[in-house]
């Protein structure tokens, strides 16, 4: 039976997200156990005594910058917060202590106290020679985890010496197109010492497959591997745009590759809900939470309509967000992300299990936010970002090199970024206490208010027919070539202040030493995929590729173990890739404009 | 050159003009960035462009037929994974070798400036880093195609 005609996902109750909005809505009108009914009427009239005398009349003297203030995704904000703003907040209820239910605090009990974030800088340029040598230097300047970035036509899902492949071998990340590649990129680093985090989508079950391969070689077992495949393919429609197939192909090779790990891998994140190329393709902080939480949502129902238990499966579920410039806006968003999250998973998939209720997420900050003029501004931004995504508890972080608007970082502004990380880390104290901005009245309101603006937003795609049917109407693709059209006029007029770009600009710009991949990277390559053709059993290659292509016709086998199989055969990524393109075909987005 | 004009002057400049712009947009390669042209895309119709848009993942074949096919003044292409150097003398020796010199072509993405002599002396011009003014892009747009296609020589706007 072909993907077309099966049924991956059940039906689940509609209407769900309307009940949440009117609860939302009722429990503003209430007044928390905190505080005292009379106390929050005086201080409600008092601050609109305040507006009327003293506020109001101080701006009519000398008026504000701006007539109207508003959060980076144009919530509008009044001057200053008070308890009433935050009078319906329950702190037990809502809040609670850090590794509690809902864990708005943060997922663990003891957070940075314990465990610091990892430092993991996504990298990857070059040969797999090149990138080994890239990852090595990290590691010896305190990186504590890998993330590998993948060429474009890796990305896609074809090899280095494919027609299509010309000019970008190499030239964005690390080119892979067999295990030999991967052997080489993980050469002396032992993967059951390290946790490995790899951006990988569309062809991602073939290098997961190629990592295991590679694992099995190292002699470690699946049961001790660490990491993160990112898997993640709604966002790529959405966002990225980086898919091989129709969507219901992935998602179905998505479903296979869950109960794979669930049973075999169970340390690995088989998904990194990715709200990071959301924003950075143009989303306001509302919809990266709102479209990636929805997107989590759309894998969590698939798994359970595979009759996985989602107490184990959502234990491997990991988020990935974007950090920007309203430092705020970014804390709130990342509270209010832990919240969604637990409560939708105990309420509405009956999850039960506490570790399979915790938003792990890791963070980077935004490359969008970074400038070629003047660059070494990007240091400040990127510090900031950071800073936010520390105090909004992430897990891992990734800060962005300063060059990184012009090139791939050169290893001195890869190492700036490092530190940056570590003097947050070292010298701050923010590792001391927890989630410290809990309580602000603004936070507290702004982190509630994108709750609501999140459930707002999976209610209408809910009425489009769950993310798969609205992405393929492509209303988030829409909503985000809006907001960033929006932006950019913006800009543009400068309602936005760019430092650098519509203001303070330098008359001259210095030119910078760029960083340039290797112009042998293609030729090396794809003489060493030629030798692997040559110098493998085609005989076996082809039996495995045999049993790769009964998988695709047929959705009740799992294909992770065929694809395992081939490229432990040393059959290539656009080999096995392109047996499903030859089966389903390629996958045209919709006219978003 | 003067700045600060907003998009409806601009709309007058175009609409002034006695033939309408027609822009290719493209992205060759396999480049999914596709923020910028969507933004660009929105703005050059603002200003009584006509667009067309070869979505992602063109090939230099299509993109340069689609330009012949639609009779195009101008293809506008963009690049964000450094792949520029390949791509883009690639649109320009297959408009050679399909007899269709006379459609202008710009560029824009992550382009080191070292690059920039290169391409011009090629004839991409522009190539415009993210964060340029949108206005800066229109003006250049307008000045080429009034001169190389409209041939005017005294037109100050």
């Amino acid at each position: 039976m072909l993907i077309r005609e099966y049924k991956l996902f059940k039906e689940f109750p509609k209407g769900y997200w309307k009940i949440k909005l009117k609860e939302i809505y009722e429990k503003r009108e209430r007044i928390s156990k905190l505080y005292n009914e009379e106390e929050i009427k005086r201080i409600k009239n008092e601050e609109e005594k305040w507006r009327k005398e003293i506020y109001e009349p101080w701006i009519k003297k000398s008026s504000e910058r701006k007539s109207k203030f508003e959060t980076a995704s144009g919530i509008e904000l009044k001057p200053v917060y008070t308890p009433y703003d935050v009078k319906h907040i329950d702190y037990l209820e809502d809040l609670n202590f850090p590794g509690c239910f809902p864990f708005t605090r943060g997922v663990y009990p003891s957070m940075y106290r314990g465990k610091l974030w990892t430092i993991r800088q996504f990298s990857g340029f070059g040969t797999p020679e090149d990138t080994n040598k890239r990852l090595k230097f990290l590691l010896e300047h305190g990186e504590t985890g890998l993330s590998i970035a993948f060429d474009m036509p890796t990305l896609y899902g074809y090899d280095c010496d494919s027609p299509i492949a010309f000019g970008e071998v190499g030239k964005m990340g690390v080119s892979i197109s067999t295990l030999k590649d991967m052997e080489i990129l993980f050469k002396d680093i032992p993967l059951d010492q390290i946790t490995t985090s790899m951006t990988i989508n569309a062809p991602a079950v073939v290098i997961f497959a190629m990592y295991l391969a590679l694992a099995e070689k190292q002699g470690i077992p699946f049961d001790k591997l660490g990491g993160t495949i990112q898997n993640d393919i709604l966002k790529e429609y959405i966002a990225q745009k980086e898919w091989a197939y129709p969507p219901e192909v992935h998602l179905r090779i998505i479903r296979d590759i869950m109960e794979f790990c669930t049973k075999h891998v169970p340390k690995w994140n088989y998904i990194s809900v990715s709200g990071y190329h959301i924003r950075e393709a143009g989303a306001n902080a509302i919809q990266e939470l709102a479209f990636t939480l929805m997107d989590g949502f759309t894998y969590v129902e698939l798994g359970i309509s595979a009759g996985l238990d989602p107490n184990e499966f959502a234990q491997r579920i990991s988020f990935f967000f974007n950090s920007t410039m309203d430092f705020f806006e970014e804390i709130a968003k990342f509270r209010a992300a832990r919240r969604i999250w637990s409560k939708v998973l105990k309420e509405r998939y009956g999850v039960t299990n506490p570790r399979a209720l915790l938003l792990r997420f890791h963070t980077q900050t935004s490359g969008v936010s970074l400038t070629w003029q003047q660059p070494l501004n990007n240091i400040i931004r990127t510090t900031i970002e950071a800073l936010a995504a520390v105090l909004g508890g992430t897990q891992s972080l990734h800060t962005n090199a300063y060059d990184e608007a012009l090139c791939l970082p050169t290893e001195e502004a890869a190492l700036v970024a490092v530190r940056t990380q570590q003097i947050i880390a070292y010298e701050t104290n923010v590792d001391a206490v927890i989630d410290p901005l809990a309580g602000s009245y603004y936070v507290e309101w702004l982190t509630d208010r994108l709750e609501e603006e999140a459930y707002k937003y999976f209610d209408k795609i809910e009425e489009l027919g769950g993310m798969v049917e609205a992405i393929k109407k492509g209303y988030p693709q829409r909503e985000i070539i809006e907001n960033s059209y929006k932006q950019a006029l913006k800009v543009e007029n400068k309602e936005l202040i760019i430092v650098g770009v519509n203001e303070f600009i330098n008359k001259e710009e210095k030119v910078m030493k760029i960083f340039r991949t290797d112009p042998n990277v293609e030729e090396i390559q794809k003489q060493r995929i030629e030798e692997v053709k040559r110098s493998r059993d085609n005989k076996k290659v082809k039996e495995a590729l045999e049993e790769v292509r009964r998988a695709f016709l047929d959705p009740s086998i799992n294909i992770v173990y065929p694809i395992l199989k081939a490229v432990k055969a040393y059959a290539t990524l656009q080999e096995i890739m392109d047996i499903g393109r030859e089966i389903y075909g390629g996958w045209k987005e919709p006219d978003l404009l | 050159m003067e700045v600060g004009k907003s998009l409806i002057y601009y709309r007058e400049i175009v609409n002034s003009l006695p033939k309408k712009i027609k822009i290719l947009v493209a992205k060759p390669g396999l480049d999914a960035h596709d923020r910028g042209v969507h933004v660009l895309i929105r703005v050059f119709r603002d200003v009584g462009m006509e667009v067309i848009y070869s979505g992602i993942l063109a090939s230099v074949d299509q993109i340069v037929q689609t330009a012949i096919d639609e009779d195009v003044d101008i293809i506008a292409l963009s690049s964000m994974n450094g792949a520029h150097m390949v791509h883009f003398p690639a649109v320009i020796e297959k408009l050679k070798s399909k007899g269709a010199t006379d459609i202008l072509v710009i560029g824009g993405g992550i382009i080191p400036e070292e690059d920039k002599p290169k391409l011009e002396a090629i004839g991409v011009t522009g190539n415009f880093n993210p964060g340029t003014p949108l206005e800066v892009i229109i003006r250049h747009i307008i000045e080429r195609f009034v001169k190389e296609k409209l041939k005017l020589k005294d037109f100050n706007f």
